[in-house]
């Protein structure tokens, strides 16, 4: 199924309207108030590109330092060209370890790769501990947002869940239900075997993973445990502590509007003789599965991407259909440039088309991903694989041969205003359009032209 | 000073009573207009569809056609953007490079040319009434027209600007997108209708025709025949109040 459709079923989902009119606007006004607390924002995002830029331009090397450096630690790191190649990896992992219960933080990775389903496949129970992903655990969904994975659910959906899961007294307000959360995974910090995080940075001069969250659960999930596994996409490394200073800046602000996480967790090795706590042991996989193939195109950009989801939160249309609409795990502009870059143009071939480049998406980003240019550039290779209808394709190509055609593009024209203006009759609206044009009049009118070109009333005056 | 004006095919069959207010207004700050009889389009439609081919001739279409003229001033954020922001973009490493550059660099949004260029401070229109105004996508961000149009609206006799909530959030245009997916695009529009209509003006007023339709079609729809829509040249040169 195509966005099309996907976002037709979403604008007639009342729940999912009343749930995303509530949260908008919530995240663009914590945004605006924490940039403003910067004297020099503008110029933090530029540094930040360039950390983000000099990373891809030698991906190769930073990531080998990391990995140099994470094994000195007592680290070891895994390298998965694919999605199933990473499934295998941590798989593997949990069976040499005798793992019968791993718990995750919350990762955007894990759920590119389908890490769950492997799992447990392979007799592996997962619990999720971020609030939102183990509500969405309960319900047997994706994540709609990257940062607020559960924004497309209201309270009284949550209500109901818990009620039918945990089987206690029916909580309805969110403190009640973030306790009674809280008390149900509790017990699972106490007696699992893994604990699975991401890593939104890996920094290449200590081999360290950092991660940011508001829960603490992520803290508890990478420590308590025996094992700690983190996987990660490739793009994520970061020369040095400093640069990693630098997107912290702006990673919570442009994300929830904090001027910082509650939790900013580093994780360097595991345990070592002396130290109190963490894990005996500590992998980290490092996950391509098609961010190789950017490097080096029109895409690269994309790979700065720091994942804070100010793009979606600033997205008209995200707004209006929420981030199912855009079929995988990553929604809003940032998805329609990596859904179909990951899994294929083929396999969603409308994505690039699922917005209205008004850019407000590339003027927020932190790290300025040109996200509308992007979007152009996917469209070319849409036309170029001919993945649209043929009518459409005509239809443009049509148009840029009349326009080169002045004296019949006039005549057409003049044409059309004055058809259009008959049909438009006394209110001056036409109500119905023909297929082809039939979209816009789904839900509005077509205002009348006057009815003669601008062409033919200067001809006039310059006579007269 | 020599200016042409860019109409834009949506002005010429849609509106043309916009680009004889464009005209007039630049008349009257003493520029010699030029309309070169053969323009029809930029190109935009083809280049965000994903076919830059098809723009490439427009391209030079346009640029040859304002070849005499010391400004392009077009009464559209999105058309005087396609020149201004995308046409150097599209001949990038080309040998016309260069002379797209400075093509881009002479092109003016119409309010933007008024202010900057043309240091307006007389206005002939007068419009009695409250009027909002929503800043279009491209005007906005490839062009930064923002207080240009404000500055000008609030030289108008009697006319009251009251800012709406929003203002600055896509009305859901955005070219063929408003007849792909026509519904989102729809539902885009109500939003900001009703950030309109709360806004309690009795006219909306901007500078692009794309978002002009947009709303007044949504409007239209909902049933609203009140709030008028109208184009930041009619409102500055006078034919504000006269036209239904």
């Amino acid at each position: 199924m195509h966005f099309k459709a996907r976002a037709g079923e979403k604008l007639a989902d009342q729940q999912l309207q009343g749930a995303l009119v509530k949260t908008r606007g919530k995240f663009v006004v914590g945004r605006a108030a924490a940039i403003q607390d910067l004297d020099n924002f503008e110029e933090i995002r530029e540094a930040a590109q360039r950390i983000r830029d000099r990373v891809l331009e030698d991906l190769d090397i930073y990531l080998e330092e990391f990995e140099r450096n994470a094994t000195a630690r007592g680290a070891v790191v895994h390298w998965a060209e694919s999605a199933e190649e990473a499934n295998r990896i941590v798989c593997d992992i949990a069976r040499a370890h005798g793992v019968r219960k791993a718990l995750k933080a919350k990762s955007m990775v894990s759920e590119e790769v389908g890490l769950n389903e492997a799992l447990e496949a392979s007799g592996v129970h997962v619990v999720e501990t971020d609030l939102g992903e183990y509500i969405l655990q309960l319900a047997g969904e994706p994540p709609s947002h990257i940062v607020a994975p559960v924004v497309h659910k209201t309270k009284e959906q949550v209500s109901d869940l818990f009620e039918q899961h945990h089987q206690r007294p029916r909580k309805t307000t969110v403190p009640d239900l973030c306790r009674e959360a809280r008390e149900i995974l509790r017990p699972h910090f106490l007696d699992a075997d893994m604990g699975i995080s991401g890593a939104n940075f890996i920094i290449a001069e200590t081999g360290s993973t950092l991660i940011v969250t508001n829960e603490g659960n992520g803290r508890l999930t990478t420590t308590m445990p025996r094992l700690h596994v983190a996987i990660t996409g490739i793009e994520k490394v970061v020369p040095t502590l400093e640069d990693v200073t630098t997107l912290l800046r702006l990673l919570p602000r442009s994300a929830t509007g904090q001027a910082i996480t509650n939790y900013v967790s580093v994780t360097t090795g595991p345990r070592v003789e002396g130290e109190p706590d963490g894990p005996e042991h500590f992998h980290i996989v490092l996950v391509d599965n098609g961010r190789t193939r950017l490097l080096g195109s029109e895409m690269q950009a994309m790979l700065r991407c720091i994942r804070c989801g100010a793009c979606m939160n600033h997205c008209p249309v995200y707004q209006a259909v929420g981030g199912h609409a855009y079929g995988w795990v990553y929604p809003g502009p940032m998805g329609s440039i990596l859904t179909p870059t990951y899994v294929g143009l083929e396999n969603a071939p409308d994505l690039p088309f699922a917005s209205t480049l008004c850019n407000q998406c590339g003027v927020v980003c932190p790290v300025k991903i040109p996200l509308a240019d992007l979007q152009r550039k996917l469209r070319e290779q849409v036309m170029e694989r001919k993945l649209r209808p043929w009518a459409e394709r005509f239809g443009i190509r049509a148009w840029a041969w009349l326009a080169m055609r002045p004296r019949l593009y006039a005549l057409g024209a003049a044409i059309a205003a004055r058809a259009l203006r008959a049909l438009g009759g006394r209110d001056k609206l036409l109500h119905k359009l023909p297929p082809g044009a039939s979209g816009w009049t789904q839900g509005r009118d077509l205002p009348a032209p006057q009815g003669r070109t601008f062409r033919e009333l200067y001809r006039e005056r310059a006579k007269a | 000073m020599r200016v042409g004006l860019f109409v834009t095919c949506l002005v010429d069959m849609m509106r043309p009573r916009i680009g004889f207010a464009a005209l007039e207004l630049l008349e009257r700050a003493g520029c010699e207009v030029v309309v070169p009889e053969s323009q029809t389009c930029c190109g935009q439609p083809g280049y965000n569809s994903g076919d830059r081919e098809s723009a490439l001739p427009l391209a030079r279409k346009v640029l040859a056609e304002f070849s005499g003229c010391d400004f392009v001033v077009a009464p559209s954020g999105s058309c005087a953007g396609m020149i201004r922001a995308h046409y150097p973009e599209l001949f990038s490493g080309q040998p016309e490079h260069d002379e797209f550059c400075r093509l881009a660099a002479r092109t003016f949004e119409l309010t933007d040319f008024l202010v900057n260029k043309l240091h307006l401070t007389s206005i002939p229109g007068r419009f009695d009434g409250v009027v909002t105004y929503h800043d279009s996508c491209s005007g906005l961000r490839e062009l930064q027209v923002k207080q240009q149009p404000r500055e000008l609206l609030a030289r108008v006799p009697g006319l009251t600007l009251r800012e709406m909530e929003g203002a600055e959030s896509c009305c859901g245009f955005g070219g063929t997108f408003s007849v792909k997916f026509g519904e989102v695009s729809a539902r885009l529009a109500d939003d900001k209708c009703q950030k309109i209509q709360a806004s309690g003006a009795d006219a909306v007023v901007l500078g692009d025709l794309g978002c002009m339709l947009n709303i007044e079609g949504r409007l239209r729809r909902i049933g609203d025949r009140r709030t008028r829509v109208l184009h930041v040249a009619e409102v500055l040169a006078g034919d504000g109040n006269d036209q239904a």
